[in-house]
């Protein structure tokens, strides 16, 4: 594992780039658990104080350091984000490898009903989601609810292979090696929909943290709870630009791009380190 | 002596749509195939037929693969259309074993080359620890000529064709079947390393008393190994019976046809099959027309 | 023994008989990827000649090197493959052309002077397209005509070759695999050029098939006086057809020779085994296979490449390397001890 890490660190830059992003990113995240200030609490520092020794991102006009406000913030993003990729990934690979795996009929009846999903707007169920249960509305049935709703168009991509890899020799062999189909998924099947399921995994990623973002600026979220569109509702809410508050947004926009370079530059590395293709030529096929 | 059939092809077809989308049109990719195996006396089955003769769907019937649109397959003397349950089709997994014809194809090539003998050792022969399955393995590579340190962590791409082809015989043998499917075995293996694939069936029919059938489109190889032989085209059986009787002598034009144009590995014999096809082709359109 | 036999002289390509010559020639696959650092050595120095009006065979197995080989004579190879040593020089018409040394004319020279046949015909054949425009598109702007004296052109072709015109208004879908390998063929000698690759055009044909495709190319050559590389595994289809024929083992030359000579007399080891092991129909006599298999071309043995697997290897063999020598058949070997293992 720490040999992979470390190949991947010396021979590609791309990892190497983005890991140095997202251990800012998270730099930023493990100080926020060492903020003097509780992260929903206002008018603790002096507001509207520009960037300086003291406070190294300025002050909102709430009175809240911006600087662990981010910290809180991008945490706060990111699991949701998180949240929202790992279950919708999990739906996609258990739907796009057993319909692919068994075709037929049932194949086509999953497929509906994935297509069916999938015609269905995100953003407006999900506002209507929340005007109905404005209340019950927490922040992790959010995730969830979006979760369910962004994983149809990548289980027709894991379809896909998983169709080709059917008619595959070798699955033939497996099956007559005595293995069972959710061994022939997992063991066989699975390496060739992994890049798949990364590409995939990071779409999601920034679908659910620019959904979280769009969801927050609208107001439409738990505002007291400080989320990166949160910062960004708030600064809105008090003209911050107009103000001349621009700290209270740029900083947050700022880490946001920071982020998804990160986690794009390292998606894509690790994406191709773990495509089948890279790995025979390296184990010299 | 025999007893029952060991394995029972009754007026065998297979039907596949053809045509565009609204076509009801079929075309029979096996028609009307009946042969029998006996049990008690293991042999060499040959099956020799050109693309499209309907020869592999033939094997994926028997294999349980594929449903046979008419016509009944017994083996042992049970229906194998009667298979569903997974303990039915496990159970005749055990006894029917194939060999596929793309080594490099048959494994996947993320997999260890063991993984698929470690399966079939625990699915088939109830090998619990990781020794047992070991020693099952090393017990059929042996007698296929390698052993499981040579196999133990090795991927596909680190063996030669005939090799892989060797450790796929191998793992067929682990469940101890009484029929073995081999699907053109030699075709992608290099010349140099065919003899010994095709010399291991006979030892395989000759010392453990498994009958295979062989599918194949090389005659050559027919004659030196088979037992019986059926000649099929574009889905009919148009010639069988004893392998060299048959190869020796056809009757049918087909058969005629196909020994005919197999080309002996000698340039004077060669030379003068091709030089006579030229004078043939200079009189007369070449025999394929194309498909409407 | 060793002092009567002699380097064989290189031919030079102002000869007007050579139609190819190669000379030392060294193409490796470079393979970098996360510090992993692999050299494959597909051609390891080859030098041969190929004359006019004849069909040069070159036999070898997988992972022999003999893909790569004409890869890189028709220059149609990409980085991470590269030559790394060694000319290849076309004479077309006394018209000399290196085809490392002068790209620009190599690509003019494409299709009108050297063209190639494949393996797995629809690959040539775009299969949403009418097999016409196939023409349109490799031939047209080599022949410098109207577009019906075009047409008229490549009916006359294809009656010469029995191939009905009809033919050109279908889709490569609707014909059968010998019908679009025959197509292929017409393709690539519609322009008439002097020097043709043939890349296994006869494998995973039908045997009747495999026939009439061997005996158009054939025609072919003969009416044109082309010469052509015909590159294949299939012993019995080099014996039918080629004129000399070249037995490669891990990208180098084993042996060369006139095709007649290699069957009847092999010298090199591996050339007596292949002879051997291929069965014939009216035979049953037991026959043996080859110890061990081809080695990776990433990490070649020392010395002989094929002496971890010869029967009659020497300690001489795993140390120097056996260079190409005329053998005792007016062709050449490279083995220390050529003619001295016999069919058993």
């Amino acid at each position: 594992m720490f040999k992979i890490l470390r190949d991947l660190l010396r021979y590609n830059r791309e990892f190497l780039f983005g890991t140095i992003l997202i251990l800012i990113i998270v730099g930023l995240i493990v100080s926020s658990f060492f903020s003097p200030y509780d992260e929903t609490a206002i008018y603790v520092v002096i507001p509207d104080m520009p960037p300086s020794a003291e406070f190294w991102f300025g002050t909102t006009s709430r009175g809240q350091d911006v600087f662990w406000q981010i910290g809180a913030s991008l945490r706060n993003t990111l699991i949701f984000g998180i949240i929202v990729a790992v279950i919708s990934r999990l739906i996609a690979l258990v739907v796009g490898l057993v319909s692919g795996y068994i075709g037929g009929r049932t194949d086509q009846i999953i497929m509906g009903i994935n297509d069916t999903l999938g015609a269905l707007p995100n953003i407006p169920i999900l506002l209507l989601l929340v005007f109905v249960l404005r209340d019950q509305m927490t922040w992790s049935m959010l995730a969830i609810v979006a979760a369910l709703l962004g994983w149809t168009h990548d289980s027709r991509l894991i379809r896909s292979v998983a169709l080709s890899l059917r008619h595959r020799e070798f699955t033939r062999h497996a099956v007559f090696s005595g293995m069972r189909t959710w061994q022939i998924l997992i063991r066989e099947h699975l390496p060739y929909v992994m890049p798949i399921v990364f590409f995939t995994t990071m779409n999601n990623l920034i679908w659910a943290i620019g959904l979280e973002v769009t969801l927050s600026i609208l107001g439409f979220s738990d505002i007291n709870r400080p989320t990166v569109g949160g910062m960004i509702y708030w600064a809105n809410a008090h003209s911050a630009m107009v103000a001349g508050v621009w700290w209270w947004i740029a900083f947050p926009m700022l880490f946001v791009v920071i982020l998804f370079l990160g986690l794009f530059m390292l998606a894509m590395s690790v994406n191709e380190y773990i495509d089948p293709r890279s790995r025979l030529a390296r184990m010299g096929a | 002596m025999s007893g029952e059939h060991l394995l029972e092809l009754e007026n065998i077809t297979k039907l596949f749509p053809i045509g565009g989308f609204f076509s009801r049109a079929k075309m029979a990719a096996v028609n009307d195939v009946s042969f029998a195996l006996e049990t008690g006396r293991p042999e060499i089955f040959t099956i020799v037929g050109e693309s499209g003769s309907g020869k592999s769907t033939l094997a994926k019937m028997v294999l349980g693969s594929e449903k046979a649109d008419r016509g009944t397959i017994r083996f042992d003397g049970a229906d194998i259309g009667d298979i569903r349950s997974r303990s039915a089709r496990e159970a005749f997994m055990t006894r029917v074993q194939p060999v596929f014809q793309n080594p490099f194809e048959a494994f996947n090539p993320l997999t260890r080359i063991d993984e698929y003998l470690f399966a079939t050792a625990h699915r088939f022969k109830g090998a619990k620890s990781r020794a047992d399955r070991e020693a099952l393995a090393d017990a059929a590579l042996q007698r296929v000529g390698l052993s499981i340190a040579e196999v133990r962590g090795r991927y596909s791409h680190e063996l030669s064709g005939g090799q892989l082809q060797r450790i796929a015989v191998a793992r067929a043998l682990i469940p101890e079947p009484k029929l073995i499917v081999a699907d053109e075995p030699v075709s992608m293996v290099d010349a140099s390393l065919r003899m010994s694939i095709v010399n291991l069936f006979r030892e395989l029919r000759d010392t453990l008393k498994v009958s295979i059938i062989y599918i194949t489109h090389d005659l050559a190889t027919a004659y030196y190994i088979a037992d019986r032989v059926i000649i099929m085209r574009k889905g009919l059986v148009v010639e069988s019976g004893d392998a060299r009787t048959v190869l020796d002598n056809p009757q049918h034009e087909y058969s005629i046809a196909l020994k005919n144009a197999v080309l002996p590995p000698d340039p004077y014999e060669a030379s003068a099959i091709i030089r006579q096809r030229q004078q043939d082709t200079g009189a007369s359109m070449p025999r394929e027309i194309a498909r409407a | 023994m060793q002092n009567l036999l002699k380097k064989a002289p290189l031919i030079l390509v102002e000869n007007s008989r050579d139609a190819l010559t190669i000379d030392g020639l060294k193409c490796y696959y470079v393979n970098d990827y996360f510090g992993v650092r692999r050299e494959i050595r597909a051609v390891d120095d080859i030098s041969l000649t190929v004359r006019k009006n004849e069909i040069y065979g070159i036999a070898g197995e997988s992972s022999s090197g003999k893909t790569s080989l004409i890869k890189t004579l028709a220059g149609a190879i990409r980085p991470p493959m590269r030559v790394v040593g060694g000319t290849v020089n076309f004479n077309f018409d006394g018209k000399p052309i290196d085809v490392y040394g002068e790209p620009q004319k190599m690509k003019a020279a494409r299709w009108r002077h050297l063209s190639y046949i494949m393996q797995g015909s629809m690959n040539v054949l775009n299969p949403v397209r009418r097999v016409k425009h196939a023409f349109n598109d490799f031939a047209y702007r080599h022949m410098d005509l109207d577009p019906a004296a075009f047409r008229q052109r490549i009916e006359a072709h294809l009656a010469r070759l029995h191939l009905d015109s009809h033919v050109l208004e279908a889709f490569p879908h609707q014909l059968s695999g010998g019908m679009r390998q025959r197509l292929t063929i017409a393709l690539a000698t519609v322009c008439e050029p002097e020097f043709i690759i043939a890349d296994e055009p006869t494998t995973a044909l039908d045997v009747l098939v495999q026939q009439d495709v061997l005996a158009l190319i054939k025609e072919v050559q003969t009416r044109m006086q082309a010469s052509v590389i015909f590159v294949t595994h299939d012993m019995s289809v080099h014996a039918a057809i080629t004129d000399r024929l070249a037995i490669m083992y891990a990208g180098r030359l084993a042996e060369e020779g006139p095709t007649q000579a290699i069957f009847d007399n092999p010298q090199h080891p591996y050339t007596v085994h292949l002879i051997g092991s291929l069965p014939r129909i009216g035979d049953t006599k037991a026959r043996k296979s080859l110890q061990g298999k081809p080695p990776a071309l990433s990490n070649p043995p020392s010395g002989c490449r094929f002496h971890p697997r010869c029967p009659i290897a020497i300690e001489r063999c795993s140390k120097e390397v056996p260079v190409m020598q005329s053998s005792a058949t007016g062709g050449r070997v490279a083995c220390f001890r050529a003619g001295e293992y016999k069919i058993q």
